[in-house]
């Protein structure tokens, strides 16, 4: 089943919440919908779903026009963020509404349902606990029904809208693993709305960036990182370093460290480039351009060591990381020198009114070698 | 002993029991006493006696479906008035209260002179051929207007915090409008239903002014209980009216404590789960 | 959760029934509300503005109305005093009983308004408890204005109360508390911190007080052996023209007390949009 979006619009009184949206879903792809609140993305799953529609723009799946269905003949199952339980109804009732609620002709038998609802219990590890009422259970017992809630009457889609918002962080990092097995095993197209990048990045197979109603960028969450295509993915995925540059005789540069020769010749005075923590080199040769910076401050988090970099021209704050293990072997404390410079960049014109150009990225990645 | 912190126990309970005792609890002692000076032959003999038992059918009858009646159309007031747009609706939010507020005899009054054979509703309704004033269809029709704000006012509330997303949930899952309606929605409400099912029951069955007049008053026919003890106060049988009223007290108590105990059941699920 | 109402698709079905819906309880309200309200004024001013005018001058009915503002004006405040110590004292302390003092507070509410006459009648009545003593006496509490009193005050005893109560619970007594640590004693601490806090809610009992105070018809009915001129507040007024085929002049003060009514109604309104969240008007048991 293929699903293809194009041009969505909609709009809400004051703002727009979609944006000429297009995006094609390929056939059991987990696709991530990524972005800060009011980015649209779950206007987009509620098009989806059926409890909305675009002002323009369609969906069409397997080439039929899949607006015109209605919410209950769309094959989509989905969980809600706050789960909406059926709170006067226990565990197995509440899985069996799907069920219960076709129409005779197309109504399993009793004892089919009961035997469905079993096995969705067993697979979503909750056997009995059938006849418990949602009051009874907890949070990540909760998602757990509402997940099996949404498969029992076996969709084609599943739509999921922030599902471990609400949950302690152990039990979130606990039901993601579980959610990524679920769908492997299942191989269901997976939808899913989510503010928080490390989910996105560890879960989806694709990931869609969207921002003030439009999709910044689509991706593999390596792409995504790695090859950040705007400038707000730059700054929405994961820590990022911004710095200005200049054009200077042909060349970019900021401060002592020049970055190579202007590839839009000459047709922007100022550029930003975006560098990521781990991409600074902290042991660059004096013969080589780059930056004087003091290291302020090691803050250590785990396995990673972010350090706080001050450099002097041109005067600003930078962060690296390091490996914590590599803190002794590379020597670094707090309050020593160093000589930085970034080993690869992501870099945008900038125009006259100070705003990065997403139109002409440029990707750097510096040729000589460059010691760790 | 223990101090308390804020001050203006003692003298408020003093004064709360003293002001009570004196207003309720002695007046309804008078009334336990009255009435159990009938003796357990004349208690019989008089719930025996058909007038006493047509006047109490038809207040508690009455009461019951009147009550019903309110409340499924306090629930479409209700519904209509929390989910729907339309203009007025503020100004028939503000109405609901009006049986409320009104004096009941005002009510009575304009009841009767709405419903007789030669009033504006009245007539209409007798060209088909229905009776309303000086019947018990009357007496139904007073207690469903002097009933109706409790369901509509006890329901609002509580529509207006319904969760939508449960009733996505169910159309997601492929319920029709009456099925998401019948399953979803109406289960939780019950124990609110219930609950202003109590107030107006409690309320019909013991109301006078608004029902006196559009009664007929006939005794067997359509008097009420509380026009019985009236009736007989005015015969100076103290001992027998006292009894009636402490019957209808009684009935009402359990009726209520009924309702209670199926609002209890019923809610059994409802907890704040978020 | 769902910040918007739907896009929807035209579904012809869903707006008709919402259409139907509409209509239905529209024209119940209309039929079962307005067009009783609207009988009072159309009967009342049948005869003429001149006819009404008169009607109303006529001196039973002054006697009625100074009675009916008499007995409200001496049973409201003794229940707003009353409602007042009695939601201080069920929201402020813990102790035994105190659930049973809640439904003895309660209890007039469920209690048809002939027997709240009828008790009285069987304490203070020719026949009743006291009776003989106060014949003794020469004190008048039945048939007697008293005894008007005490009527209404039983039935319109819960009023303020109930009014006070959850919205003193929800409040919690965290600023009278503070008052007493810096200082003030009892009454300073209740003039100055309790009662503005309470204050539109007390106004908003008051206000339901004072109409069922003044509408009371089956008790005041049973107490007052309607002796025109003296015992006769204006309900009985209007029951008592009502009998005697007045129809229009027992409309006529019908619709003063109808008028009373609507200035409850839009009063109440008025503070439940200004003052709503200081009110808690939202208390189940409904109004």
């Amino acid at each position: 089943m293929t699903l293809e979006l194009s041009h969505l619009q909609r709009r809400f009184t004051d703002f727009p919440a979609l944006d000429d949206v297009s995006l094609a879903i390929a056939p059991g792809e987990f696709l991530a919908l990524l972005g800060p609140s009011g980015s649209g993305k779950t206007t987009l799953l509620r098009i989806l779903a059926g409890l909305d529609y675009p002002d323009s723009g369609g969906v069409s799946r397997d080439g039929e026009d899949f607006l015109a269905m209605h919410a209950r003949e769309r094959g989509v199952g989905l969980v809600f963020q706050h789960y909406a339980l059926f709170r006067h109804l226990n565990v197995i009732e509440n899985i069996a509404f799907g069920l219960r609620v076709r129409p005779r002709r197309s109504r399993p038998s009793r004892v089919e349902i009961g035997e469905r609802v079993e096995r969705l219990l067993k697979r979503v590890q909750l056997e009995g606990l059938g006849s418990r009422y949602p009051a009874q259970l907890s949070g990540g017992q909760r998602q757990r029904v509402a997940l099996a809630r949404a498969l029992a009457v076996e969709p084609d889609l599943l739509l999921l809208d922030e599902p471990f918002g609400a949950l302690d962080a152990q039990v979130r990092v606990t039901l993601r693993r579980w959610l990524r097995e679920l769908h492997e095993d299942l191989g269901l197209t997976t939808v899913f709305v989510t503010h928080d990048q490390e989910e996105a990045l560890e879960l989806a197979d694709r990931i869609a960036v969207m921002n003030n109603g439009r999709i910044e960028q689509v991706g593999s969450p390596e792409a995504i990182y790695q090859q950040p295509a705007t400038p707000f993915v730059c700054e929405f995925i994961g820590k990022i370093n911004r710095l200005s540059l200049r054009c200077e005789q042909g060349r970019l540069a900021a401060g002592n460290w020049v970055l190579g020769d202007d590839p839009w010749q000459g047709r922007h005075a100022r550029a930003i480039a975006y560098v990521r923590p781990e991409h600074l080199a902290l042991d660059m040769p004096a013969a080589q351009p780059g930056w004087t910076a003091r290291l302020r401050h090691v803050y250590l988090a785990g396995s990673i060591a972010h350090l706080e970099l001050a450099v002097d021209a041109p005067e600003q704050t930078l962060e690296a990381d390091v490996a914590s293990e590599d803190l002794a072997r590379l020597g670094l404390h707090a309050g020593m020198q160093l000589r930085v410079a970034p080993r690869s960049a992501v870099v945008f014109p900038q125009a006259q009114d100070g705003m990065p150009v997403p139109g002409e990225r440029w990707t750097w990645q510096a040729d000589a070698a460059v010691p760790r | 002993m223990r101090r308390r912190i804020l001050p203006g126990f003692n003298i408020s309970l003093g004064y709360a029991l003293a002001y009570l005792g004196l207003i309720v609890l002695l007046p309804l002692t008078a009334l336990a006493w009255k009435a159990s000076g009938i003796g357990i032959a004349g208690l019989l003999h008089l719930l025996a006696s058909p007038r006493t038992l047509a006047a109490l059918r038809l207040s508690f009858g009455g009461a019951l479906l009147a009550a019903s009646i309110n409340v499924a159309a306090g629930l479409l007031v209700a519904w209509v008035l929390v989910r729907y747009r339309f203009p007025g609706r503020r100004l028939f939010d503000a109405l609901i209260d009006l049986p409320f507020a009104l004096p009941t005899a005002v009510a009575g009054i304009a009841l009767t002179t709405l419903y007789a054979p030669n009033g504006w509703l009245g007539g209409w309704l007798a060209t088909l051929g229905i009776k309303v004033a000086y019947t018990p269809l009357g007496v139904l029709l007073a207690m469903v207007f002097v009933g109706f704000p409790f369901v509509v006012r006890t329901l609002q509330p509580v529509l207006e915090s319904l969760e939508r997303d449960v009733e996505e949930a169910a159309e997601s899952l492929g319920a029709r409008r009456w099925q998401t309606f019948l399953r979803v929605i109406l289960p939780p409400l019950l124990p609110t239903l219930l609950t202003g099912f109590a107030l107006a029951l409690s309320r019909a069955v013991g109301e006078y002014g608004s029902v006196i007049f559009i009664a007929g008053n006939i005794p067997l026919h359509s008097e009420i209980a509380p026009l019985l003890i009236v009736q007989k106060l005015e015969q100076f049988d103290y001992a027998g009216a006292a009894a009636l009223g402490a019957v209808m007290l009684l009935s009402s108590f359990v009726l209520l404590l009924a309702i209670s105990l199926l609002q209890r059941w019923s809610s059994r699920w409802a907890e704040p789960a978020r | 959760m769902s910040m918007h109402a739907p896009a929807r698709a035209p579904d012809w079905s869903r707006r008709l029934l919402r259409g139907a819906l509409v209509l239905a309880a529209v024209g119940f309200m209309m039929l079962f509300l307005l067009l009783p309200l609207a009988t009072v004024f159309v009967e009342a001013l049948r005869a003429g503005v001149h006819a009404y005018l008169a009607s109303i001058r006529q001196p039973e009915a002054l006697a009625a109305i100074r009675l009916t503002l008499l007995v409200a004006a001496i049973a409201v405040p003794l229940n707003l005093v009353f409602g007042v110590a009695a939601a201080w004292l069920m929201t402020r302390f813990e102790f035994r009983g105190k659930a049973l003092l809640g439904a003895l507070i309660d209890l007039p509410f469920s209690v048809s308004p002939v027997i709240a006459g009828l008790v009285y009648v069987l304490l203070f009545g020719a026949q009743g408890w006291f009776g003989p003593w106060l014949d003794a006496h020469g004190v008048r509490i039945i048939f007697a204005v008293p005894g008007l009193v005490l009527a209404t005050v039983f039935i319109t005893l819960p009023f303020v109360a109930r009014e006070l109560i959850p919205l003193m619970q929800a409040q919690g007594s965290d600023e009278e508390q503070v008052a007493r640590v810096l200082g003030a004693n009892g009454w300073q601490m209740f003039f100055r911190v309790t009662l503005p806090n309470i204050r539109w809610a007390l106004l908003y009992g008051v206000l339901l007080c004072n109409a069922r105070a003044m509408g009371e018809f089956g008790a005041v009915s049973v107490v007052s052996g309607h002796i025109r001129g003296l015992t006769t507040t204006m309900p009985l007024e209007v029951e008592m023209r009502y009998n005697e085929y007045d129809f229009a002049g027992a409309f006529a003060v019908a619709s003063l007390l109808a008028l009373l009514a609507l200035v409850t109604l839009a009063v109440k309104t008025l503070l439940e949009w200004r003052y709503g969240d200081e009110i808690a008007a939202h208390a189940p048991g409904g109004h």
